[in-house]
């Protein structure tokens, strides 16, 4: 049986998504769960993982290609026992298929017998025969930018039949080497404001936010964690982001009510604890994708799953999974944030905790006064879901959690 | 390590973690975490970097020493 791979909703900002490579070809076997593709969204490069087991038969988009949520990408085989023809549909390598490249070919006098082809399974595209074209003219200044910036010309494409390459062609290509991680990673910055703007508004317009805030006495688990991390090397310190995340993870399963989605007019609970992380990204913007099955796990591996999650967000490298399915966000400020952040709901989540900055303050207790480091935790959460009172039971099950750091 | 050594190591690894920061236009006296933007999974990215190229041992009460560019440099010095 053949099964469609599909363009997959990756948040419920998006509407489509380009293709940006394929990491499998046609004739592999791919599990569940197996990462076949990149796609670019507005917000970020996303590792796409498959949803069956099969043989790829064939990719249906070349990279570059838009396509809507829902689209299909390629056709799986899932018939077991059977050995499919290995990619029946797809050309052998240096073969023109396109009549239109065809055409380029004889224009340009290029000999596609000779042409390497770098299309889905060896295909000759457009690109490969205008590179192929002779005579490829170079403009001195192009030359000689070339030279001083270790630009190699054969890689600028030009896509002027008769190939001329121009100095500001060169620079280009000198600007695009220099910003490696601005390629690789795929954003846009404007598409990602735009992203986030449509999502906030949507978010503002639809949700009825209510908002309580709680202060934390934060020194038992602070002199916990320090204890901890006097024993452990630096790659292994655990920063109190973590602490307060399992704060949370264990506070959604106590009060289940706030962890999972609004739709078509009725709540429904998460299966799991997936965190949703605001993460900022240097240079501006916004990602929140998820650690998942948090509550599952103990302080150290959430420190840990938090450290792969940024680092591979800043890297523009995230799983389709990791974006598509947090029950609910954390939005920690840290060390340089503000008092407390009242935060905006991602929909069709029902919630969103806040941390602001973990700092000393006086603190009365018993009967005395004393200096404690305090975070102020906030929740925004939608009314139409649940109301204060439990909301209210949230925040207390995160303050109770961070006076038990060395539990789990 | 002297301290001129120091600073062009604690320049490199803070380059490490925020490649987009032009660190020529960055003072010595620039804070990590205010000037420069690194939060405290950067910081702590810092801390881990300077740690296993000098081979110092650094614990988080060293951390407020760590706070700029010169001051971890003399740190590290000093060690």
């Amino acid at each position: 049986m053949n099964t469609e791979f599909r363009m997959p909703s990756l948040g419920a900002d998006m509407e489509s998504g380009v293709l940006l490579e394929w990491l499998v070809h046609p004739g592999d076997t791919v599990h569940k769960g197996d990462i076949v593709a990149v796609v670019d969204t507005a917000k970020a490069a996303v590792e796409v993982e498959c949803f069956t087991s099969g043989v790829v038969t064939e990719l249906l988009v070349e990279p570059g290609t838009r396509v809507p949520v829902g689209g299909p990408l390629a056709v799986i085989s899932t018939t077991t026992g059977e050995q499919p023809h290995a990619a029946p549909t797809v050309a052998a390598p240096g073969v023109v298929t396109s009549p239109l490249v065809r055409h380029l070919a004889d224009q340009l006098h290029v000999d596609t017998g000779t042409t390497p082809g770098t299309g889905v399974g060896g295909r000759i595209t457009r690109a490969d025969v205008i590179r192929q074209a002779e005579p490829v003219r170079i403009s001195p200044r192009a030359r000689r930018l070339a030279a001083e910036r270790g630009v190699d010309l054969r890689t600028i494409g030009s896509t002027t039949p008769g190939r001329v390459i121009t100095g500001d062609e060169v620079l280009a290509a000198a600007d695009a080497l220099g910003r490696p991680e601005h390629d690789a990673k795929g954003i846009d910055p404007q598409a990602m404001r735009n992203a986030i703007a449509q999502l906030m508004a949507k978010s503002k317009k639809e949700i009825p936010h209510y908002y309580l805030t709680e202060q934390i006495d934060m020194s038992t688990a602070l002199a916990w964690l320090h204890e901890q991390n006097r024993a452990l090397p630096v790659a292994q310190r655990i920063l109190p982001a973590a602490l307060l995340l399992r704060a949370v993870a264990s506070a959604c399963a106590e009060v289940p009510q706030l962890n999972g989605f609004w739709i078509d007019g009725s709540f429904v609970p998460a299966g799991g604890v997936h965190l949703g992380v605001a993460i900022s990204l240097r240079g501006g913007g916004l990602v929140a994708p998820a650690i998942r099955d948090a509550g599952t796990l103990s302080a150290p591996e959430l420190m840990a799953a938090l450290r792969d999650l940024v680092s591979r967000t800043r890297a523009g490298r995230l799983r389709a999974s990791e974006m598509s399915d947090p029950t609910i966000t954390v939005s920690n400020l840290g060390d340089q944030g503000a008092d407390s952040l009242l935060g905006v709901i991602y929909p069709p989540q029902v919630a969103l905790v806040g941390f602001g900055r973990i700092a000393e303050r006086p603190w009365a207790s018993g009967g005395m006064l004393g200096v404690r480091p305090v975070v102020t935790a906030s929740l925004a959460a939608d009314h139409r879901a649940t109301d204060g009172v439990t909301g209210a039971l949230f925040l207390q099950a995160i303050a109770r959690q961070l006076q038990l750091p060395e539990e789990k | 390590m002297n301290t001129s050594e120091a600073i062009v190591l604690v320049r490199r690894c803070v380059h490490e973690v925020a490649p987009d920061i032009d660190m020529e236009s960055i003072s010595d006296d620039a804070h990590l975490q205010e000037t420069l933007h690194l939060d405290s999974l950067d910081f702590l990215q810092v801390v881990e970097l300077l740690s296993s190229r000098s081979g110092i041992r650094i614990d988080e009460e060293d951390y407020p020493r760590l706070a700029t560019i010169a001051s971890a440099a003399a740190f590290l010095a000093q060690h």
